[in-house]
């Protein structure tokens, strides 16, 4: 009786709503609850009330997004999905087989998306051919950040090959300075790693080994080749860095503790927020080798029903890829736009070089996706994946024995 | 009416909460039984699919490090914490003075919470921070204590610091045991001549044996479910090298959106339980039939 009295009222709602015109509502589940993640999303909730929208905030702090998703599984169970859900990568597509994304084609088309967005990173905004999901910004990944003064002081210039990199690092312990801040956390070994992975096998073995598994590229003499520089890096780390948090290891690069740290450009946010200026006392470049590695955020929007819920979401997804909001939140955030459209005169010249450097490697096919943020695999493969690196890394594990366990990790996972 | 709510008023009050215990204690056990022989990866899903979740579990290298982690960590933490318990109980039990601020001051860790106790412990046992750079700062540069940064020591200090919050309150168990012997048989015993240490060992201590039984069990589902002492003091790491299977469980489940794998480790960790809680049941049971 209930259900039936329920579909009335929807029938009603959708009858009315083809006359009147329907009041955009849309509750939104993000994890951005820090300084400078609040803020953006703040402008984006603006954008959203102004354009006559009624946002419903709902903010799931903790845990690097795991308690939002588990907030959002018990939401999706119940039959009750938030509006939007700020997801990314390979995460949408598995949500999507679940049968819960919406389609929001009619907008991406409207808006003409396939335009502005670089191929690939449009390729994890579609499931199954059509649009589900609504691109935020890019953060590149494989950057490496060096303390200015402490490269001139050595007479160290940016390394662009890793042997280049090798050889300063030993320059660097012989002056008594750590060559490389790092924290010995598990995702933090794992941006190293495909840091290092794509420097050392190049973009096409990248894409072969950690975007399509592989198994011939997984125990290739490539890959022998990746875990003994990574165990060249164990070297050039201090012996206190188990733990150690990413905010705290870009601390040492800032006071000159550390020469360089290799991490995504979130890191420019406390380089930033310290007052230093880029270009003059830090300096950011893409790490040795070509490529690109993204990590971009992402909203999908979730299936809803009812009028109102349903021109939120169109608005939202809107908003969130107009040139207006994906400029003023990346200067927030320290990331780049995802759209290729944006003027960047505003941003400074790291964002620029990223900038520069997306839209050249997206033509050369070398713009990929990062493995260690989730954006190139699901999460038990790439876990399995991180099992391994953060294993070999932390012990004295030979780069075959790390090779055999990595293939059989990989096809145990799924 | 009031005669039969009279008699059957206990049961009435009882039924709540034994549907409660029925439905959310042995109902989603069933449940993670189920979801255990599945493939559910980011949702439940209630196809049966065989022991494959199991096989996965058993050929994962990390899934190996965490048990065995969980043995050498529970035996250890058991075995010193009643030890220690025993010791402190017996030393404090010499009719010594300011024995009640002593005995406080042994069992406040146990009001502390685990986060606590590994946050303090992190920055003890931090080599940059804590005890090592102390000691090299005294003059010793070459001492060295690294534990916590040795992927081969580090479930070491988990057991240390999960021994110093548990130590005082085994105390206080044993101290209650000691209190409760007849004191006749032991002034006997005295007025015999024997030695105070065989007193002790052969009078004293067999007759708590159910104080050790109770520690032992209570100390057993400390070491099981321990998960938050690793994720302050360790996080796991370095690498996985200090992983339980609380902490194996819960990356699966929530970080790694594979649910099946999860509720597996769930299933093996409550036959632990189980195979050290039923002997405990059953000998509890048939000394009460006797």
């Amino acid at each position: 009786m209930k259900r039936f009295a329920l579909a009335t009222v929807s029938t009603l709602a959708v009858a009315a709503g083809s006359s009147v015109l329907a009041e955009p509502e849309a509750e939104v589940l993000h994890w951005w609850t820090s300084g400078g993640e609040a803020k953006s999303v703040a402008v984006l909730q603006e954008e959203f009330a102004s354009n006559g929208g009624t946002w419903t905030d709902m903010p799931v702090a903790g845990g690097g997004g795991d308690a939002a998703m588990t907030a959002l599984r018990a939401r999706v169970l119940s039959g009750n999905a938030p509006t939007a859900v700020q997801l990314k990568g390979p995460a949408i597509q598995e949500w999507y087989e679940e049968g819960v994304l919406a389609d929001i084609s009619g907008v991406a088309e409207a808006e003409g998306w396939a335009e502005v967005l670089p191929a690939s990173i449009a390729g994890h905004m579609k499931c199954e051919g059509t649009w589900c999901a609504a691109p935020v910004n890019v953060h590149r990944v494989d950057w490496i950040w060096a303390n200015a003064d402490v490269l001139a002081a050595n007479g160290i210039e940016m390394p662009t090959t890793w042997d280049e990199f090798n050889a300063a690092a030993v320059k660097l312990m012989d002056a008594g300075v750590i060559p490389l801040a790092h924290g010995g956390q598990s995702w933090q070994d794992a941006t190293v790693f495909e840091a290092v992975l794509l420097g050392i096998g190049g973009p096409e073995f990248y894409q072969k080994a950690l975007v399509d598994l592989d198994p011939e590229a997984l125990t290739s003499d490539t890959m022998v080749q990746v875990f003994d520089q990574m165990r060249t890096m164990r070297g050039f780390v201090d012996e206190n860095f188990s733990g150690r948090d990413w905010n705290l290891a870009t601390a040492m690069v800032m006071n000159g503790e550390a020469a360089f740290q290799i991490m995504g450009d979130w890191a420019k946010g406390e380089f930033l927020a310290a007052g230093k200026t880029p270009g003059e006392d830090f300096l950011c470049a893409s790490t040795p080798g070509d490529g690109y590695l993204y990590n971009v955020d992402s909203f999908a929007m979730f299936s809803v029903d009812g009028d109102d819920k349903k021109a939120g979401q169109e608005l939202l997804a809107k908003l969130i890829v107009a040139p207006n909001f994906q400029k003023v939140f990346n200067l927030n955030k320290g990331s780049i736009p995802a759209r290729t459209d944006v003027a960047l005169d505003d941003f400074d010249i790291c964002a620029n070089l990223s900038a520069e450097e997306m839209g050249s490697t997206s033509a050369a096919g070398s713009l990929l996706p990062s493995y260690a943020h989730g954006m190139a695999l699901r999460g038990s493969q790439s876990g399995a994946i991180t099992d391994v690196v953060t294993a070999h890394f932390n012990s004295d594990m030979s780069s075959a024995d790390a090779v055999q366990q990595l293939a059989d990790a990989v096809a145990n996972s799924y | 009416m009031s005669e039969w709510l009279e008699n059957h008023l206990p049961k009435v009050v009882l039924a709540p909460s034994f549907i409660a215990v029925l439905i959310f204690v042995y109902g989603f056990i069933g449940w993670t039984a189920w979801v255990s022989l599945t493939r559910s990866k980011l949702l439940p899903k209630y196809e049966i699919h065989g022991f494959i979740q199991y096989e996965r579990l058993f050929d994962s290298p990390r899934w190996d490090t965490a048990i065995n982690n969980l043995y050498l960590f529970g035996a250890l933490f058991i075995v010193i914490a009643m030890v220690l318990g025993l010791l402190l109980a017996i030393l404090l039990d010499q009719k010594i003075r300011v024995e009640g601020a002593i005995r406080t001051i042994y069992l406040y860790p146990m009001a502390l919470s685990m986060i606590v106790t590994g946050t303090a412990w992190k920055w003890i046992l931090n080599p940059g921070l804590g005890i090592e750079s102390m000691v090299q700062g005294w003059g010793f540069p070459n001492f060295e204590f690294d534990w916590l940064v040795n992927p081969d020591y580090a479930i070491y200090t988990i057991v240390l610091a999960a021994i110093w919050q548990s130590s005082g309150f085994v105390m206080a168990l044993f101290l209650a045991g000691l209190r409760s012997v007849d004191g006749e048989i032991i002034k006997a015993a005295q007025v015999d001549g024997i030695p105070t240490w065989r007193i002790y060992t052969a009078i004293i201590i067999p007759s708590m044996a159910p104080i050790f039984l109770s520690a032992f069990i209570v100390l057993a589902h400390l070491a099981i479910k321990s998960f938050d002492l690793v994720i302050a003091l360790t996080g796991g790491g370095p690498g996985y090298a200090t992983d339980l299977p609380a902490t194996y469980m819960y990356a699966m489940a929530f970080s790694r959106g594979d649910i099946g794998q999860a509720a597996s480790s769930a299933m093996i960790m409550m036959l632990v339980v189980f195979a050290i809680v039923v002997p405990y049941l059953y000998s509890e049971l048939r000394a009460k039939n006797d």
